[in-house]
């Protein structure tokens, strides 16, 4: 079978020319947004990389191992980091302690077994907008509840509560979320089986939803190690020598509980403590615990990120 | 399946030579509601043991909705009502009634579903799942169970050496038929196909079709399709249905060949749907 080429019309040219001039025109925004949008990006970055690294500079050659393992000192050349760093993992195992059942708990509460009624909508839309309350806030409740209430006193224990309540709202939205993200396919395939509720709970929406969980706890529990107002609401101290008792003992049962109760101080108060001394040395103290929090933050984002892509390897949807 | 005989239907309407019908269950003015929406209407429909039942018509007919109510999966959702009856024989049992289960159901009527939905686990943990949900935990009855069912849904060639890799790295006809072989594994009374070949490609989906002549030996088998070939190729009955009623119900080659109703013919032959 032979063809011709198809002919070509007399406005052919114009037209093709009109076309192109247009296309043109329309690609100049493209041009346009993109330089606005690399303006934005260098706003936000520049400042973080100056800050960090204005840090780092002054930071890094005061850190030492020394630094880790010494008290604070009303000299700055021997003072160091050691309550603090304890105390902030202390404090931040007892916040996960807390609030990894009670958000996973509820989560799963509201995504799978609550009503769907005017309740859980008004509890739903409160949950979100706990995640907004300012952190004194919690501090203040805190305070009257779990110190004077209770009275477990300006303890690890109090402030580990005090930052799982603060972060309670981050796990219960990450929980619904990932819980959410698992395809009603799955969900039916279950039932199907003739699974319950729990069943179908316990055997497939918590596991499948592991991944988002986790990153949810850690960027909560990222986010509660750099708190600083909860903490002095309860009246962490400021400059403290010694530290909780050990967990782990040498004497049957091995574990106490003693440090849960005991006094301490945590990272963003012991820098805070610094930065309101007059002395040169002791801003760089400052910088050096600032670079320390900081790469303790980034390594518990970075731990999530590895999490989920351990936990999402077999799950593809 | 059962020892007690169900009742059999009266075939003296049918002019094929009698043969020996069992109902396995039966719609009796079946009505249902999406909030104030009346999705089906007073539905009447027998389905007979061991024979596959094609439910056709065009999209949102009711057919999926139909299907989806012989295992309650319409009680997982708040706001649907169930009207009438579907009663499942040899027990005489409303199954629609809030005095059942509907865990009981999904028990005794298992599904496969319109798009393959393997849970994300090893290919021997989704055929056992069935059992582990029914508490059986003897790693010898499972293995037995799970090589059965794959044998049934013509998969154990296949995976018999890599059952304990992720069901995800089968293809998805395999998929579905995993599916299938996990809705067998627990010896269901009936089993239902929500266009189970709509995401597959045709080798796919004749594999399915063939597997769902194979299966009608051993479980009454009613599937929705909006493929017609498909029900003249896999069904013994077929209903056609349209906006919420059954137009007609007969064997599937009187559909198709001699349908009674003007509708049914002109759905059957393309000039609507």
């Amino acid at each position: 079978m032979s063809a011709r080429l198809s002919a070509v019309a007399p406005d052919h040219e114009a037209k093709l020319r009109a076309l192109r001039a247009l296309i043109a025109t329309h690609k100049r925004w493209d041009i346009i947004f993109a330089g606005i949008g690399v303006i934005c990006l260098a706003f936000g970055m520049l400042a973080f990389v100056a800050l960090f690294f204005q840090m780092a500079i002054d930071g890094t050659p005061r850190i030492s191992w020394d630094f880790f393992t010494s008290f604070p000192s009303r000299r700055a050349e021997n003072a160091g980091i050691l309550s603090a760093w304890i105390g902030s993992t202390l404090v931040m195992f007892v916040t996960a302690l807390a609030a990894v059942p009670l958000g996973v708990g509820a989560g799963v509460y509201l995504e799978e077994y609550a009503p769907r009624n005017w309740m859980t909508d008004i509890i739903e839309i409160n949950v979100t907008n706990l995640a907004g309350v300012p952190s004194i806030v919690y501090g203040l409740l805190a305070l009257g509840l779990f110190v004077y209430q209770f009275g477990l006193g300006q303890s690890v224990l109090t402030a580990g509560l005090t930052l799982a309540l603060l972060i309670l709202p981050v796990v219960i939205v990450a929980t619904r979320e990932a819980i959410r993200a698992i395809p009603i396919a799955i969900r039916e395939g279950a039932y199907a089986l003739g699974a319950t509720k729990w069943q179908t709970t316990s055997d497939h929406i918590v596991p499948y939803s592991m991944a988002g969980i986790l990153t949810g706890v850690i960027i909560g529990l990222a986010r509660a190690i750099g708190e600083t107002a909860p903490i002095i609401t309860i009246g962490a101290l400021t400059f403290i020598a010694f530290l909780p008792p050990s967990p782990i003992g040498t004497e049957f049962p091995f574990v106490n509980f003693d440090w849960l109760m005991s006094p301490f101080t945590v990272m963003p108060i012991q820098m805070f403590n610094w930065t309101s001394r007059p002395e040169e040395a002791f801003q760089i103290n400052a910088a050096a615990a600032g670079l320390v929090l900081v790469v303790m933050t980034l390594a518990m984002n970075g731990l999530a990120i590895y999490i989920r892509y351990r936990l999402r390897k077999n799950i593809k949807w | 399946m059962s020892a007690v005989p169900s009742p059999t239907i009266d075939s003296s309407r049918s002019d094929e030579p009698a043969e020996d019908l069992v109902i396995k269950a039966e719609a009796c003015d079946f009505s249902f509601h999406y909030g104030s929406f009346n999705a089906l209407k007073k539905l009447n429909m027998p389905v007979y043991d061991k024979k596959v039942t094609a439910l056709i018509g065009p999209s949102g007919c009711g057919k999926s909705t139909f299907l989806r109510s012989f295992n309650r999966m319409h009680d997982l959702y708040p706001g649907n009502r169930y009207e009438g009856e579907i009663r499942m024989y040899p027990d005489n049992l409303n199954i629609l009634s809030p005095k059942i289960d509907p865990i009981e159901v999904r028990m005794r009527i298992s599904m496969v579903f319109q798009k393959p939905n393997p849970f994300p686990k090893s290919i021997f943990e989704n055929v056992a799942y069935g059992m582990r949900v029914r508490n059986v935990t003897k790693k010898a009855i499972l293995e037995q169970k799970v090589e059965e069912a794959l044998r049934a849904a013509a998969l154990w060639n296949e995976v018999k050496d890599r059952l304990h890799d992720l069901a995800f790295n089968l293809s998805g006809g395999q998929q579905q038929r995993l599916c299938i072989a996990r809705a067998l594994a627990t010896d269901p009374e009936i089993l239902l196909f929500d266009e189970p070949t709509s995401a597959l490609d045709p080798i796919a989906t004749a594999s399915i079709e063939e597997l769902v002549t194979e299966l009608k030996q051993r479980v009454t088998i009613l599937i929705v399709t909006h493929n017609m070939q498909q029900a003249a190729r896999v069904s013994d009955y077929t209903a056609y249905m349209y906006i919420g009623e059954i137009v007609e119900f007969g064997e599937t080659n009187q559909i198709f060949i001699k349908p009674q109703k003007k509708e049914t013919e002109d759905y059957i032959t393309g000039r609507f749907g």
